[in-house]
């Protein structure tokens, strides 16, 4: 599925092992499309995100990162996915400031059952990320072979 | 270097129909590390595991990925095939080409592309993985109960039947709660002791029960199947094995005067007492602060009558110390204080009464002989107001009321207001109600049963001020369906006061490491899926310490925590989750950033020596991660300043590297 | 609801503080009320109004002027609501759609009652003289 626009973003995707990675599962189970440019990895919990993993992606030229946990309250491990909530708004208002647009940065909370709300939110997100265009500000160009 | 086989699964068309699965596998072959790929059409089906066999043998596998469906469809299956291969089964990576591939693209190009970038990130994560094994730790095959209501009872005596020995903590001198001082039970209006005090006697009875009553909790240390307890069993300065529990001394004590707590301060009790008749242990408890012997030396009446010689002035509070495989918490609940709700004059009049005092006005044992009279001048209430709702749903001020639905109270109302107007038919009984919430089996039949074959008024609105005025209370309400403010001169008004965890559950849950929400309701580890563990593993939930509860589902948690106990018991050997935090201990600095975010409490402080280049030793503080607790959800990997904590199986290095390889 | 009502349904909530979405109709408002017989609309029916946006006939309702503002109902609340400040801040709207303040000043000495405590009296003419 192409992506309206001139060219395909690229986007990370972190998913928690325990709700969102089976909400990925649970949109491939009902055939729901998203665009390929999603690659997901699989995290244990959405705290595991280092904020370290996300400037990796941006640096080696991600065009998006979307980090996808429980929601607040459903957290397998209690309380993960509030450390997640505190931790990115930091990095990504910092991100903001060094010129990566909030846009190319997300949170989102998708469980176990919503399958069509990760497509959707999926779909939406590369959209987003498209309308921006390239990510420039943080590439580091001596990492691309 | 790793060897690394990659194995890229078919699923019949569900995979290949979308990706070329030939070309996968081809474009693997040259990734760093590998050494063999393939393709085949069922790799979960015995000929597939089959190939992964004789791969990881002929080639030298030593971590191998699979592209197949979901890892949470067949990670078991394909690690149990390395391991009977003689792979370490953490090094094997899924690539997950079905759900998040195949399933969602329909072009073939796009699917094939997608397919090798996830391939190749599995590849990179598995250049990385180490081997890593499972440890094990030792059950002690004991259980220990904290909280001897019927949530503790109920717990106690089914990991008894099971055959493991079971202590109960409780901190009263008798077991039996909260149930044994109620009348009724709703909604079949079972006698509350004739259904309780048989258990009693069965948990006394039990060869696997052992009882400390009159006691308490005062330090846990140890982890999961482990777990070092110490109880402080108060004096309670009679000989437990001596006293008969006959009753004579509390017949004889002079001191007649000390509110007895267990009628709610309705009646008074010696200062040498037995809670109740059907008290188990039967044994007579001196309360120290009442008894003129242990204030000044003057008395001594109960040693002089007790014919089996079991009175100890000298008694010494005792410490025990304990091996536990399970603790489960079982501290119930209280009513809420009504001090604070003024409007309801209940600090002004006798006859505004709680719910719990009105149980026992009308408890056959209480302090009325089971009459329903008015506890100021002891005549029969004509006109009774009952008042849902008091400080449950109190989102206004926290000192003062709880934001939550206490639950219970709207069908404990309407068994007072039904059995008031079936017993005494002249009573006018009115209920004042906000919203009547009875889910429950049998549980609106029995409310409307009340409205509608025993007369009680049920009125929409809330009671706004109760003033004492002459003999009566003067009840100010309103009544929102007929629009209308409502003026009863009531004899009697009953609150149902709000409830809340017992005071005690808090100091538990730090000494327990178990987490609790902001009402001090311990938290479940799951909210569906685990609703009667705590997260800290090896603690367990039973009653209404978890929330607010009636006894139907309070006995059925309690067996549900008894169930998990036993299979925990069960095991003699705990094998752990292995990919769990660990802690580069010459990087860590020892500054607790990653014990605060610990939601397990699996991360402690060693102060360990180090050798230093000149050959001396330094002493430094360092974290050290308990694999038995640690849940690995790697919210202290990343707390870590100095980055000396990482979680095995998802360590940095591998995700930094999944990373890499996807944005190539 | 229309534009004008979402309005001025909205400068309430502004005036007030008052968000009277948090109600959850338990009626202890209107069961605290000393002036409960006096009025038209009663506290609790004030919150639900003008939630609903039924604000006009609040705005002529002679209720404006009969809560005393003591502030049982704010005491009282188990959810924080504060209908009180709700039933000033239809008054004060009231009061600024010119010419709808339907009691003057003057009209307030043939109203009084010789048992008013002087507070209520201080009270009533600050809230009538604005």
């Amino acid at each position: 599925m192409q992506v309206k626009g001139e060219y395909k973003p690229l986007i990370v995707a972190f998913c928690c092992n325990w709700c969102s990675y089976a909400g990925a599962d649970l949109a491939g189970n009902n055939r729901l499309n998203y665009p390929d440019n999603v690659k997901i990895i699989k995290v244990p919990c959405s705290c595991r995100v280092n904020p370290m993993f996300v400037l990796r992606a941006f640096q080696r030229g991600a065009d998006g990162v979307i980090l996808c946990g429980c929601h607040p309250g459903d957290c397998h491990y209690t309380s993960g996915n509030y450390y997640t909530r505190r931790r990115m708004a930091l990095l990504f208002s910092m991100l903001n400031y060094l010129g990566i647009e909030k846009e190319r940065t997300r949170v989102e909370w998708v469980s176990a059952a919503e399958g069509a709300k990760f497509a959707a939110t999926m779909n939406e997100f590369t959209e987003a990320v498209a309308a921006l265009g390239e990510n420039k500000r943080l590439e580091d160009l001596r990492c691309k072979k | 270097m790793q060897r690394i086989g990659v194995f890229v699964c078919w699923c019949g068309s569900n995979i290949a129909g979308t990706v070329d699965v030939q070309a996968v596998s081809e474009a693997l072959k040259n990734e760093p590390g590998v050494v063999f790929s393939t393709n085949y059409q069922y790799m979960c089906s015995q000929a597939g595991q089959d190939i992964i066999k004789n791969a990881i043998k002929e080639h030298k596998l030593t971590g191998m990925v699979v592209c197949s469906c979901s890892p949470r469809m067949h990670e078991a299956t394909f690690r149990k095939t390395a391991a009977a291969a003689g792979l370490n089964s953490y090094m094997v990576e899924i690539a997950n080409i079905r759900e998040q591939c195949s399933w969602v693209h329909k072009d073939m190009q796009i699917g094939t592309e997608k397919a090798i970038i996830l391939g190749k990130a599995a590849i990179a994560k598995v250049n990385l993985n180490a081997p890593l094994v499972p440890g094990e730790s030792p059950v002690t095959k004991r259980a220990l109960v904290i909280g001897g209501g019927i949530a503790g009872i109920q717990t106690a005596l089914d990991i008894a039947e099971a055959g493991f020995p079971v202590d109960i903590v409780e901190t009263k001198p008798t077991i039996g709660g909260k149930m044994a001082q109620l009348d009724k039970t709703f909604p079949t209006l079972d006698c509350a002791a004739c259904i309780l005090t048989p258990k009693m006697v069965d948990v006394a009875q039990n060869e696997n029960i052992r009882i400390f009553s009159y006691s308490e909790v005062t330090e846990v240390k140890g982890f999961v199947g482990n777990f070092d307890v110490k109880i402080k069993k108060k004096a309670r300065y009679v000989k437990e094995d001596v006293c008969t529990g006959c009753g004579l001394c509390t017949e004889k004590c002079p001191q007649k005067k000390v509110p007895n707590e267990f009628n709610l301060g309705m009646d008074n009790r010696r200062a040498i007492y037995i809670p109740f008749a059907q008290a188990v242990p039967k044994v007579a408890t001196i309360d120290p602060n009442a008894c003129n012997m242990l204030k000044n030396g003057k008395c001594g009446v109960c040693a002089k009558v007790c014919a089996a010689g079991a009175i100890d002035y000298k008694q010494q509070d005792e410490i025990i110390e304990e091996k536990y495989g399970a603790i489960v918490a079982a501290t119930g609940f209280n009513p809420i204080s009504m001090d604070k709700f003024d409007e309801y004059a209940y600090n002004q009049s006798k006859d505004v009464i709680t719910s719990l005092e009105f149980e026992r006005l009308t408890n056959a044992a209480g302090p009325s002989a089971g009459k329903l009279i008015r506890p100021s001048d002891g005549k029969h209430p004509h006109t009774i107001v009952f008042v849902q709702c008091v400080g449950s749903r109190c989102a206004a001020c926290a000192e003062k009321g709880k934001e939550y639905c206490s639950k219970i109270c709207c069908m404990y109302t309407a068994k007072h207001a039904m059995l008031t107007r079936d017993k005494y038919p002249d009573t006018e009984v009115y209920v004042f109600y906000i919203d009547v919430r009875t889910p429950g089996k049998n549980f609106d039949e029995f409310y409307r049963r009340a409205v509608e074959e025993y007369g009680v008024h049920y009125i929409k609105g809330m009671v706004g001020k109760v003033a004492p005025e002459g003999d009566k209370l003067m009840v100010q309400a309103s009544d929102l369906l007929a629009n209308k403010q409502l003026h009863i001169a009531a004899d009697l008004v009953v609150l149902a006061a709000a409830i809340e965890p017992d005071k005690s559950a808090r100091p538990l849950a730090t000494m327990l490491t178990a987490s609790m929400d902001t009402n001090d309701f311990f938290t479940e580890a799951h909210p569906k899926l685990r609703p009667v563990e705590s997260p800290t593993a090896g603690i367990f939930l039973s009653g209404a310490c978890q929330g607010p509860k009636d006894i139907p589902e309070t006995v059925s948690q309690a067996s549900a925590a008894a169930a998990k106990v036993i299979g925990l018991l069960c095991k003699d050997k705990l094998t752990g989750n292995p990919c769990v935090a660990h802690s580069n201990e010459l990087m860590c600095n020892g500054c607790s950033s990653c014990e605060r975010v610990c939601p397990y409490g699996a991360i402690t402080y060693i102060d360990k020596e180090f050798r230093m280049p000149d050959r001396t030793t330094r002493v430094r503080r360092v974290a050290s991660v308990n694999p038995a607790v640690c849940q690995g959800c790697g919210a202290c990997t990343v707390a870590c300043p100095s980055g000396a904590m990482d979680l095995n199986g998802f360590a940095s290095k591998q995700i930094m590297a999944e990373v890499d390889a996807i944005c190539k | 609801m229309n534009k004008e009502t979402e309005n001025l349904r909205k400068e309430i909530v502004r005036i007030s503080g008052v968000n009277p979405v948090k109600c959850m109709r338990c009626g202890k408002c209107s069961a605290t009320c000393p002036a409960y017989d006096e009025m038209e609309y009663h506290p609790h029916q004030f919150v639900y109004m003008v939630e609903s946006g039924d604000i006009e006939p609040l705005l002529n309702s002679k209720s404006l002027y009969q809560c005393l503002t003591c502030f049982a109902c704010v005491d009282r609340c188990p959810r924080g609501v504060e209908p009180a400040k709700l039933v000033e801040a239809v008054r004060l709207a009231a009061v600024r759609k010119q010419g709808a303040n339907h009691l003057k000043a003057d009209d307030i000495p043939a109203l009084l009652d010789e048992d008013l405590p002087q507070q209520a009296i201080v009270s009533a003419f600050r809230k009538y003289s604005k």
